[in-house]
Order: structure tokens, then sequence, then C-alpha cells
């Protein structure tokens, strides 16, 4: 009766161009490999076979900041290393998003001392915080659905440059 | 403070050969962040052509400051750092710091309490080297290994899981004993990893230890000989690869080991292979190790009795009034220790972990130490990879089994 | 103190100025700075003492004399015993003669010692700093060296820490 019985018929399909960017943004989002300390081997089993990233469709991470959008901080991020995040937090091309895995990248959490970074938020601005020392697989699935859900709720509008 | 410096040759003149100032080899940079290092290690390599003919390993991108800010701790508060130090072998570490806490206070602990931290010892060293296992593989570029490897991991962490509520950083050694008692599906859970997990590893044997791809990248690489082994203090796997039967576990016996009967596997060759060979090895010795300790596993108390340093059950919080005081004293001040030091040392899968604690007469420690095995093993690599390849490079630091948690502290 | 270390104890003492100290059975030996090295390479050598466990640093801060006390942590294979010598060292200037001859694995071990404790070793062929970034002022493991403690965030105060704190814009 409507238009939408017609045009399923005729193989065409309606929606608006920031659904679909935003779709194709979420369902294939590579994160880079920034696995510091001990949240990176829960990160690692969150890519193994029993909680499968993949699903989610982070089928491989890559090394290089050059072919990835998103950047995982995972573990604590001392003041030594801080610049080297810097720097490749600045190579990563945008669009780019940066989840803070655990609680000493969202705020040094055991470690309140001269070596840490008090919070990664001081260096990089981070999208989504997951808490937990480290934080369980589901956990950081969790925080990147959420990172999904915060993609695609995005407009044109703030992204662009006056 | 966020910006990067340019790389200042002159640090390192002394330690490259001539030829580098000239240009005729090239200083390559093996940065903190890189697939295949495990964690963040730099590697300043000079290299001519593909060959590596010095390897200066840049360390310290993980410093977290725990030996001070464990100064600042009372010592049961303390120890939930000691976990994130070599966070492989968390258990393995809360036992090296809540052993050296006993012999400075002078605590005995149950042998209920004993066997159970055993059995957990062990069941992370398997998890230890299960990951060894998968980096292994990983870098090597054998990729299922890592699959099936994390597929085993995630039955040990749901052990841990059970006994403590926490997957990894489970501070469930506390001086004296334990946190608290194993829960009634402790024994089925171990009973069925027991039964499961042989033919695993001969799975994983199946996969690599004939192969031939693995034999040639692996067999001759990356010798080291005993003598500099010692010299440079490598311990662990690293000296048994290379021919000296050397385990705390035997030589100096702590928390009941020396009433199970296992073997110390040993090689004589010292090269990579050997190292993986001895670390397959441990897996059967561990297993035999977990099924001892839980067939003799006695019934008893899980702490000790001594109120000064133990906290008492809540249950008798209600009608006794020195449970009171004891509980009141240990949570808000903690208990003092002696003003003088000790320094122990137990068997981690990566080598001699030890504690070196001094007290100062009050509730907090003076001085903690940890003489940590990852630390000295990768000042080996300078020897052990004059004239390699860059890809055996990979191979070696991946067999020597490094974790940065351990090195950077 | 274990039978087999007897000797060895009675050895060192005649030789070099020292002070013997037993805690849970273990041999705590004093001895000087300059004869350290020496001390050293008669254990390894003599009583085959062939690795070298530990070597760190305690500070008795405000004390000044000593300071330091440089801990080595020796352990023998062959005869399957353990021995730590100790070295008190001054506030003032601290200095340490180099056992990279004796022990390679002192030439990380040292640098951390300058590194956290500002202990000046003579003789080392590298020495840079190993932990902290190089640029680094002062030694972090002196006890006047401060923590570093952050205020923690709490209801009351989030919003003036959150006004303080070097959030990265972009």
């Amino acid at each position: 009766m409507g238009i939408e019985q017609k045009l399923g018929n005729m193989g065409i399909a309606t929606t608006t161009l920031e659904t679909v960017v935003n779709w194709s943004r979420t369902n294939a989002m590579w994160p880079m490999l920034f696995g510091l300390a001990c949240c990176a081997i829960e990160m690692m089993a969150a890519q193994a076979s029993h909680y499968d990233m993949s699903r989610f469709g982070m089928e491989l991470m890559r090394a290089s900041p050059r072919q990835s959008d998103l950047m995982i901080v995972a573990g604590r991020l001392s003041r030594k290393m801080a610049p080297v995040l810097r720097q490749l937090y600045d190579q990563m091309p945008e669009p780019k998003w940066v989840i803070a895995m655990g609680d000493c990248a969202s705020c040094s959490g055991v470690f309140n001392n001269y070596a840490l970074v008090q919070g990664v938020d001081e260096i990089v601005p981070v999208d989504v915080y997951v808490a937990g020392c480290p934080p369980r697989p589901e956990a950081l699935i969790h925080g990147v659905v959420t990172l999904y859900e915060k993609v695609k709720g995005e407009k044109f509008k703030d992204l662009a440059v006056t | 403070m966020a910006q990067l410096e340019e790389a200042n040759l002159d640090l390192y003149k002394h330690l490259v050969s001539e030829r580098a100032l000239t240009g005729e080899t090239m200083l390559l940079n093996m940065g903190p962040q890189h697939p295949s290092t495990h964690g963040v290690l730099r590697l300043l390599l000079e290299l001519d052509g593909e060959t590596v003919i010095n390897c200066i390993p840049d360390i310290g991108y993980l410093h977290t400051g725990i030996e001070k800010n464990m100064e600042a701790k009372t010592y049961l508060k303390a120890e939930v750092m000691s976990d994130r130090l070599d966070y492989m072998n968390t258990m393995g570490n809360n036992l090296a710091y809540v052993l050296a806490v006993e012999k400075l206070v002078e605590l005995d602990v149950p042998p209920r309490a004993q066997a159970i931290r055993v059995i957990l010892t062990e069941l992370q060293r398997i998890a230890s080297h299960l990951v060894f296992l998968g980096a292994f593989g990983l870098d090597l570029a054998a990729m299922s290994v890592f699959l099936y490897c994390f597929r085993e991991r995630e039955a040990i962490l749901d052990i841990a899981e059970l006994c403590s509520g926490q997957r990894m950083m489970t501070t469930y050694f506390r001086p004296g004993g334990l946190w608290r008692d194993v829960p009634v599906e402790f024994e089925a859970a171990v009973r069925n990893f027991l039964k499961i997990f042989p033919k695993r590893v001969d799975e994983y044997e199946t996969l690599l230890t004939k192969n031939p791809i693995l034999l040639d990248r692996t067999v001759g690489i990356g010798k080291l000989d005993i003598a500099t082994a010692l010299q440079h203090g490598a311990t662990g796997p690293m000296l048994r690869a290379s021919g000296l039967n050397w385990d705390l576990r035997k030589a100096r016996p702590y928390s009941g080991y020396e009433q199970y009967d296992f073997n110390v596997p040993t090689r004589t060759e010292g090269d990579t292979f050997a190292r993986y060979i001895v670390r397959i090895e441990e897996f059967r010795e561990s297993m035999k190790i977990v099924e001892q300790a839980l067939n003799k596993l006695p019934m008893g108390p899980i702490n000790s009795d001594n109120r000064k340093f133990v906290p008492p059950p809540r249950s008798e919080l209600g009608v006794s009034m020195e449970s009171l005081i004891h509980h009141f004293k240990l949570w808000t001040e903690g208990f003092p220790a002696p003003k003088a030091s000790v320094y122990s040392a137990v068997e981690s899968p990566r080598g001699e972990l030890g504690v070196y604690l001094e007290g100062d007469g009050g509730p907090k420690p003076q001085r903690v130490h940890w003489r940590t095995p990852s630390f000295d093993n990768l000042s080996t690599i300078e020897k052990m990879v004059r004239g390699h390849l860059v890809a055996d490079l990979v191979a070696i630091l991946a067999s020597i089994d490094i974790v940065l948690g351990d090195i950077d502290r | 103190m274990d039978k087999k270390l007897e000797p060895i104890v009675q050895a060192l003492q005649e030789k070099y100025t020292t002070s013997i100290e037993e805690f849970r059975d273990e041999v705590h030996i004093f001895i000087e700075a300059e004869q350290i090295v020496d001390a050293l390479t008669l254990l390894r050598d003599k009583y085959d003492f062939e690795l070298l466990s530990a070597l760190t640093a305690t500070d008795y801060w405000p004390q000044q004399s000593p300071r330091f006390h440089v801990i080595y942590q020796l352990s023998s294979i062959a005869r399957n015993l353990t021995l730590q010598l100790r070295v008190p060292l001054n506030g003032h200037n601290p200095k340490l003669p180099t056992s990279t001859r004796v022990y390679q694995v002192a030439n990380w071990r040292e640098r951390e010692l300058l590194d956290m404790f500002g202990i000046e070793i003579e003789g080392h062929p590298d020495p840079r700093r190993i932990l902290m970034p190089e640029g680094t002022q002062g030694h972090p493991l002196r006890k006047d060296f401060p923590l570093g403690y952050e205020e923690p965030q709490f209801t009351f105060n989030v919003e003036e820490i959150n006004l303080r704190k070097p959030y990265a814009k972009d």
C-alpha cells in the first residue's frame, strides 16, 4: 500500500548518508595494537576464540597507525612513553577514536606516583573509558559496543570544518 | 613533555661499532610499539644488511615506580601492587611477597594453605607458559597455536575466578595463609582441567615440535652457554636449557615443595629450540605437582592463629573484645615489622624471583626491592644476537620470554 | 649460620674490615666500599659464588652517614649457599667502584643504582640512565624525592580538580 512495498520489490532501500557512513565505520573498525601491560593480555584474550572480537568487526589488529581507526590504550602509560603515544595518535588518519581500557589508562588506577601519567586523557582525547583492573574481555566488548553507539549517533554538522 | 625529541647519537656512540658512525652500517630503531615485542621494549639495532652487529636494549617505557609506591603503604596494602609486576605470573608474585613478609615477622602457615598455594602457583606457571607458547607461535607466524593456548588459559582463569573472584590480579595469598578457603567446586574444576590438558599438550607438540619451519628457524639460533648465562644472572628455563640443573623449588624448597615428586627438565644445547622444549616439559611436570598436591590436600585451618598479623574471622568480632581490637589495629595501622632485612626467592616461570624486604620497626616497609628475572634475562640478548638475522632476533626475543612489567617495575 | 658458610665468613673477616649480622638464618656482612671488588672476586673464584642475584640499595635519609647501604646478594649454585654483602655509603657524594669485571650483570644493575639513587659508579663502561627518561632531574628512590601523589577526585572537589588537570584538546 505504501511506498515501502513498492520499493522492496524493486531492490531499493532508502536511508540517510549519515547512517550509511556511520554504519560502514562501525562494522569494520580496526584497532591499533597498543597493548602496554596487563590489560594487553585481556585484550588478547578478547581477540582469541573464547570472547571473539572479530564478531564485532575487529578482525585484526594492525600494528601500523596509518591503517587503523581505533586506538585501544591498554595498560599503564609511563612518562617516558607519553610522547610516543602522542606521536602515534597524530599519525592516525581521521576519523579516529580512542578507548582507554583499564583503570591505569583512565585514571592511573592503583598507582598514584611520579612515574605514570595520571590518566591517558592528559595526552589524547578519550571517547570511551572501560573500568576494571584488568577489565574482563566482556567489559572490553561492552566498551567497544558503547563506542559503536556513539559513532552511530555522530552527525556531519559536528565534524564540519568551518 | 608530549613532544618526541630527535634521537641523539652521542648517547650511544660508545656502544656501536665505528662503522655506524661513518654510515657503513645502519642504525635502526625497533621502537617501543612493534607487533613482535612483548611489551614496550625499544631495541636499537646496528645492521649490516640483514645481519645484526649490535643490539642495544632501551627499557623504562613501562616504569611504574612500584618499589617507591610500596614504601608508602602498609604491608598488606602493598601486596596489591605486587600482582602488577609480572602480570603473567600474578599469583607467583603474591607468593614471593607473602613468603618474604612471613620470613620477616616469623609467621607460620598451616599445611592446607601451603598445599593450595602450591596448586595455584603451578596452575599459574602453566598459564604463563601457555602465553609464552602463543606468543612464540605468533612471532614465528604460526597463528593457530595462539588461539589454542588462550582457550586453555580460559580454563585456568576460571579456576582463579572461582577462588578469588578475579581472573588475573587475585591477591589471594595473604601473610599467614589465604584470603578465604577454596569453594567446594575447586577440586572438581582442577581435576577436570588435569583430565583434558595432557592431550592438549600433545596436540601442541604435534603442531610445533617436528615442524620443519620451526626447526629451521630455531635450532642453533641464539646459543647461550652456562658461563655467560651465570655471568649475566640468567636463571630459570634459560639456564636449564643451557645445561645447568638449577631450580629453586628443589634446591631451596619453600611452601612444602619438598613433599612432591617431580623432575626438572634440562637440555644442553642452549639454543632457542631447547628453551622451547624445556617449557613444554615443564607443562607436564607442573601437572604432576598439581595432581599430587590435590590428592594429598590436608584438611585444617587456612590461616595462621597469630592474630597480631592475621585478621580474625568476622564471626568472632561480635563476641570477643581482643578480636575486635586486633581487627581495628590491623586495618587502621597495620602490623609492625622488625628493623631488619630479609631476601626470599621463589622460582617463577621466568627464573629466580626474589624480594628484598626491609622493615623499619613500623607498619610500612623501609625498602622493597624486587629481583625480577626478566631484567637479568634480557641483558643476555646483546651476546646472543650478534651475527644473526633480524628474523632470528624476533625468535630469540620470543624464546627469552620477557615480561616488561618485570623489567621496568 | 650454615656450617658450610662459616669458613667463608671467617676468611672474609680475616682479609677485610667487616662486621657480621645474622637474622633469620641469613648472614649479612658489612664491607667497605674500596674492598668490595676484591671481596667479590675472591668469593667468585675461590668459593664458587657464581651468581649475583641482586644488587640494590636502601636509603636511610635523614641519616647522612651512612645514608645508603648497597646490598649485594650472592648465590652459590655449586655449594647451595647465599650470602649478603652490605656496603655503607655516605650521603654527600656517594661513590662505588664498579663490579662489571666480576659479574656482567652488574652493568645494568649499577645503571639502575645510578638512576634511582644517584650513587656514582667509578669505572662503569656505560653510565646512562636506564629506567627514567633522559633529562630527568633527581633520583626517584631517594627518600627526599616526592612520591608525586595526585589528589584523588571525589564528588566534593571534582570540578576544581578538573579545572587544574591538563586535559588534551583535540
